[in-house]
């Protein structure tokens, strides 16, 4: 700091000062403006050969590709091709993932070179905003895109027949059940019976659900959330939010109608917990632990939650049978961005992640469910087993509610509406009492009013 | 700046012994020919450096305040989602922001919080306050302790009154239970759960406000109390002739800022109503402008409408700071008036 008094702060002593002052000034804020660029992409331009590149990938959730928990898929196919390194960044939350992904395709930077897409939000990455900033897979990588199932990679597909993403797992579904409250209730316990007590027609589910009311433990529910029957419902119907032109269409679905009106009748026939899956304060994880419903809609991704929330504790009550009309309830597929530095290299190993051979490792190693169809049917998937549901013959129930999945056709706003649909008609039924075509009219001012259309 | 160091000196300071420089009247000893260069940059010097010390904050500001603040204004006229690129749509946000429901009842319930949180908030802060002024035992650590809610976080201050208010397994309704009521449904109906948001708020911001009243209940003169005391008035008496009056301005500064927090309510009610936080539970029942804004913009993707209620509620704050910018000043008129009868007892004027 200058002290010297103002005397003899005059002079040329001071404009030199005030130059070096304005100089500081101006690094300074250019330090403060001048905002980083683009994140180190790779350490090289134009792979060629035997040239050393870096491919990135970014996922969410779990994919059980990585080498420390997953089926060491990356060293694998690193020892192969020893001119390629892989890095892989992994965000838990969906949702949060999808909303940055947006952001950095939009602006073309902060992108890694192979990105995972949730199937929920796989129809906004197909439609008109987005569908040019992904690398067109069936032409480039060598993807056998026939290996695939055909709906999934149909979901994958622009308007002009661009395939954007290749099929990692899928989400078929059963229905988990609790075999001690069945007992209780004087239900029968074997998953060949239970499924027969339902097969074919949800409304038999719920008068499953009215006979187990009739002599329920105390304290307990027949399923866990109207919400959670809706998706379910909803997930084995062939037309669902949009038509068949891909166009936001919730209000003529019939799909639509008959979930609204099973979570319905379940909801104003107490056959629920009332609780919101996946709710944040955990009061739905706590159903689990204190065995306070008998029922649960179970995409084969749900075994996991139900062992790690209904805990060893619980280990030999809960099992699986086939759902009263098979369905697909998530899933996702693997991307790759246009504006990458190694698109060639990037599709590449997005088609050897996703190749039979690799979904049936996964599969070992994490329970995702395959989307190839030869995979589906190998043995490996057949005989499969969980120790947390004894011998319940996972892979064989899973593989058979896959192969009676009807594809629906989707919209871009499928996901928003749902929310809407689930969480401020049904829940709010469910556990506010509002009448239904009140809630139903709700709705419907809710899509009006916040989807931008 | 570091001293600059010139050869001459040596790289020490110059000594104060020093030729003087020429003072402000000898610039124009300078024939201008000669020192026009000179002279120019010790005018700039004069005028110019001062700018350029203030100019890192204009530009942050301008970089980080005003320039979000017009841009959100020119998205609120458009139609623009992440990624996409604008459609105009001139005032087409705010005219159908009229027409929503879902805006009016977030309005409706920005205003009830408001006012269930920052009144019982203020009441309690000035007891508080009243009460840490007299000397008692351990009133330094009253005063720290006071503050710490203030310090703890939103996030986990919620999430322990979330548990709390649990409607199946909370602690209050236990209570209840034993007390013989029927459980409340803390988070499903609209009454209940915005009181508990509001207990919430006030629980952080109590301690906080009683400071600053404390803060300005010093500055109080002692003389007045000693003097109201002879007169025979009870401390009750003192406190709303003497404290109250002197610290009118702080309790009105108190007032807008809790106004304006209350006004901008997002952590709380977010994290109270857990997954379905953002919409304010299942019926909407508690989403206020704030979280409206952040699904509007975040979950269904329509930036241009989620800015126009980001301007409508700048608009409010403003309307807002114009109000009290009215009441203040008549305040202070009547304060001058008061001080010019000195007889004191002059009957106050209705609204006073």
């Amino acid at each position: 700091m200058r002290t010297s008094s103002s005397r003899h702060g005059r002079g040329r002593r001071t404009v030199i000062n005030a130059v070096a002052a304005v100089a500081v000034v101006a690094t300074g804020t250019a330090l403060l403006t001048g905002c980083g660029g683009d994140s180190d992409k790779g350490k090289s331009d134009g792979a060629a050969g035997g040239e050393q590149i870096t491919l990135r990938i970014g996922t969410f959730g779990s994919f059980g590709y990585d080498d420390a928990t997953g089926a060491k898929l990356y060293s694998e196919y690193t020892k192969a091709h020893p001119n390629i390194k892989i890095e892989e960044s992994n965000v838990a939350d969906g949702q949060k993932y999808w909303d940055t992904l947006k952001l950095r395709l939009s602006r073309d930077s902060g992108l890694a070179d192979i990105q995972a897409l949730e199937v929920g939000y796989i129809a906004e990455a197909t439609g008109p905003a987005m569908a040019d900033k992904w690398t067109d897979l069936g032409k480039t990588g060598g993807a056998d895109v026939g290996a695939f199932l055909d709906w999934k990679v149909k979901q994958a597909t622009t308007g002009d027949g661009k395939v954007i993403g290749l099929g990692t797992d899928i989400g078929p579904m059963a229905i988990c059940y609790n075999k001690d409250l069945f007992a209780k209730a004087g239900l029968p316990t074997d998953r060949a019976e239970v499924a027969g007590l339902w097969a074919g027609d949800w409304a038999k589910f719920i008068q499953t659900g009215e006979a187990y009311k009739k002599s329920a433990p105390e304290g307990t529910s027949f399923h866990d959330s109207a919400s959670g029957l809706f998706n379910a419902v909803i997930s084995s119907e062939p037309v669902q939010y949009a038509n068949a032109k891909g166009e936001l269409d919730y209000e003529n679905s019939p799909g639509v109608k008959k979930a609204w009106d099973t979570a319905v009748a379940a909801a104003k026939g107490e056959l629920t917990a009332k609780l919101r899956q996946f709710d944040e304060k955990g009061t739905w994880n706590a159903a689990f632990k204190n065995s306070k419903f008998a029922t649960v809609a179970c995409p084969s991704w749900m075994t996991g939650i139900i062992k790690d929330q209904a805990g060893p504790e619980n280990q030999g009550k809960w099992d699986i049978a086939a759902p009263p009309v098979a369905g697909n309830w998530g899933g996702s597929f693997l991307a790759v961005p246009k504006s990458g530095k190694h698109t060639k290299e990037a599709a590449e190993l997005a088609a050897w992640l996703t190749a039979p051979a690799q979904h049936a490792k996964v599969f070992g190693v994490n329970g995702n469910i395959p989307s190839s169809k030869d995979t589906l049917s190998s043995p490996a998937v057949q005989g499969a087993k969980l120790p947390y549901f004894g011998d319940t013959p996972v892979g064989k129930i899973y593989s058979e509610a896959a192969a009676g999945i009807t594809p629906a056709p989707i919209s871009r706003w499928d996901g928003q509406v749902k929310t809407f649909l689930t969480d401020n008609g049904i829940l709010d039924i469910e556990q506010r009492g509002t009448d239904p075509a009140k809630a139903w009219e709700n709705v419907k001012k809710l899509v009006a009013d916040k989807i931008d259309k | 700046m570091a001293t600059s160091v010139r050869a001459t000196s040596g790289g020490s300071p110059p000594p104060a012994a020093h030729p003087p420089a020429p003072s402000t009247g000898s610039r124009k000893q300078w024939p201008s020919g000669r020192g026009g260069l000179r002279s120019t940059l010790y005018r700039l010097d004069l005028k110019a450096v001062p700018y350029v010390f203030l100019a890192p904050f204009f530009l942050t500001f301008a970089a980080f305040g005003l320039f979000p603040l017009i841009y959100t204004g020119w998205l609120s006229l458009h139609r623009v989602e992440l990624g996409g690129s604008a459609q105009w749509k001139g005032l087409e946000n705010y005219t159908s922001l009229a027409g929503s429901e879902f805006f009016w009842n977030a309005l409706a319930n920005t205003f009830t919080i408001g006012v269930i949180s920052t009144v019982p908030q203020l009441l309690m802060a000035l007891g508080l306050a009243h009460l840490l002024n007299y000397k008692l035992r351990g009133r330094g650590f009253f005063r720290v302790a006071v503050l710490a809610p203030y310090a703890t976080s939103i996030a986990a201050a919620t999430l322990v009154f979330a548990q709390l208010f649990n409607t199946d397994y909370g602690l209050i309704n236990t209570a209840l239970g034993w007390a013989g009521f029927e459980p409340v449904a803390w988070e499903s109906s609209k009454w209940p759960a915005q009181i508990a948001i509001s207990v919430i708020v006030t629980w952080r911001w109590t301690g906080y406000n009683a400071l600053i009243y404390l803060a300005a209940m010093q500055a109080v003169p002692q003389d007045l109390y000693e003097a109201a005391a002879l007169d025979g008035a009870s401390r009750w008496r003192q406190f709303l002739s003497v404290t109250i009056p002197s610290i009118r301005p702080t309790i009105l500064f108190t007032v807008i800022v809790s106004t304006i927090g209350a006004t901008q309510l997002f952590g709380e009610p977010m994290l109270y109503g857990g997954s379905v936080g953002i919409s304010g539970g299942s019926g909407n029942q508690f989403q206020t402008l704030s979280l409206l804004m952040y699904e509007k913009g975040w979950v269904t993707g329509a930036l241009g409408q989620a800015s126009a209620i980001a301007w409508v509620m700048l608009l409010l704050l403003l309307l807002i700071g114009g109000l009290e910018a009215l009441v203040s000043r008549s305040n202070r008129s009547r304060s001058r008036s008061r001080d010019r009868n000195r007889a004191g007892r002059i009957s106050t004027k209705a609204g006073s």
